[in-house]
């Protein structure tokens, strides 16, 4: 390993400035990541060229690849900084940020819209109260494996970054929404509300813009089956209007 | 349910169901050819005799490859292709069918110009005279095949649109199915066109 690894960053100082590259030699340490590579940058904000600049802004927050936050284009593809490991990584290590969501400054962008689509389909289980309403419905163990995998969406957006449908001139959710949608569906409390999260995947920008593209499932870090999800709502969708037409 | 549901699923079924069928039709009459000038002559005569023709040729062939063509473009612009940072196998046939819509839709309109509008009666003759042409010969090899490729690819993505073929092992299943329905499209395909002599 070199002494010194070489970073290209792509750099905006704000959403509306002009994007530029930015190169940065970080000293080298054994095992670290690009979250620990940055943070040399911000302790010593100095480029390749030996300049004083700003410290490159990124997000990230738990370090152990679960919350989502540090997710950027390393090296092309998007994932992880913080399991990003710098020993594993070609070089010079290209960092830029996602390009499906809105663009806050250098590394950081806002993937509000990711909670959003949470919203529309409604990907959660209603109760109505706060009072004791009895143990709740058993589960298989089964159904219960099958959940396990689809709850480690951490909305981290690698999904809709690889979708060629999900950009700026589509309104597509993307994969992850989709996938809570399986879950909350699976679990019988939450079947209660099948119907209205069906009929939300089948509004606009919902399901059936989901072009079969399966980038998704290749570019999830936590390997949901997103695919999975897709074809099995699409079969539900496909059903529940063919019966709604037919039963009205 | 917002109208683009409803779109999007017909646009799928539509690709299969009539124009799919159509297609599969169109190549199996083509092959008269292979039996000879007689054969396909007779087989294009038939063909024209069929009661309400010009309705059925409206409500099964053209309405519906209009609509697929007009919706489809709308579905590929809607697309931003990224198949060199994702070059996945799936990525790309998603890529190839998007860029096979665009030739396949060229291909039949330019078909349909000079052979259904303006050779009047259709026959062996006719068409053999318009393939003589290398040039037109090889525009509709290049279009043929274009046409196929959507077609069987089209047949896989329907399967999972529809939420027929759900799990991977399915899905992998219908991808070798939908290559044989490619490669026997083509074999059938070409050796009628090669047959125009």
């Amino acid at each position: 390993m070199p002494k010194e690894i070489t970073f290209r960053i792509k750099r905006s100082d704000n959403p509306q400035a002009a994007s530029y590259w930015e190169e940065f030699k970080v000293p080298y340490f054994a095992k670290m990541n690009v979250v620990a590579a940055l943070m040399e940058i911000q302790k010593n904000p100095v480029n390749a060229k030996g300049e004083e600049t700003t410290p490159v802004a990124w997000d990230c927050n738990c370090l152990e690849e679960v919350c989502g936050a540090c997710t950027m284009i390393i090296n092309g593809t998007a994932r992880q900084a913080c399991s990003a490991l710098v020993d594993n990584l070609e070089q010079p290590v290209r960092l830029a940020p996602l390009t499906k969501f809105p663009l806050i400054r250098d590394l950081v962008v806002d993937r509000r819209v990711m909670f959003a689509n949470l919203r529309k389909v409604r990907a959660w289980i209603d109760i109505d109260g706060t009072h004791d309403m009895g143990p709740g419905p058993k589960i298989s163990q089964k159904v219960q494996e099958a959940a396990y995998e689809l709850s480690k969406c951490m909305t981290c957006g690698c999904c809709m970054e690889a979708c060629p449908n999900v950009n700026s001139k589509s309104k597509f959710i993307g994969p992850a929404a989709i996938a809570q949608v399986d879950l909350v569906n699976s679990h019988p409390t939450g079947s209660l509300q099948k119907e209205a999260r069906l009929e939300a995947l089948m509004s606009e920008g919902g399901i059936a813009d989901c072009g079969n593209a399966q980038n998704c499932v290749k570019a999830c870090p936590k390997n949901i089956p997103l695919t999975r999800s897709i074809a099995k709502l699409n079969r539900e969708t496909s059903t529940y209007a063919v019966k709604r037409w037919l039963g009205r | 349910m917002a109208n683009s549901f409803l779109w999007r699923k017909l646009h799928s079924l539509s690709g299969i169901f009539p124009i799919g069928i159509f297609l599969v039709e169109h190549m199996f009459i083509n092959s008269l050819a292979v039996k000879g000038e007689t054969a396909f002559n007779q087989g294009v005569a038939l063909l024209h005799s069929i009661p309400y023709l010009g309705a059925l040729e409206f409500l099964i062939i053209f309405a519906p490859i209009l609509f697929h063509a007009l919706y489809g473009i709308w579905v590929v612009y809607l697309t931003r292709n990224n198949v060199l940072a994702y070059s996945y196998f799936r990525n790309w046939l998603f890529y190839v069918q998007r860029l096979t819509a665009l030739i396949t839709l060229v291909f039949i309109g330019w078909h349909v110009l000079i052979l259904r509008f303006s050779s009047g009666q259709i026959s062996f003759s006719v068409v053999a005279q318009a393939l003589s042409n290398p040039v037109v010969m090889a525009l509709y090899l290049i279009g043929l095949i274009a046409t196929f490729v959507h077609f069987a690819n089209g047949l896989w993505s329907f399967l999972v649109s529809w939420g027929i073929t759900i799990g991977e092992g399915a899905q992998r299943k219908a991808a070798y199915v939908s290559t044989l329905v490619f490669v026997l499209l083509t074999v059938v395909g070409v050796n009628a066109l090669l047959a125009f002599k």
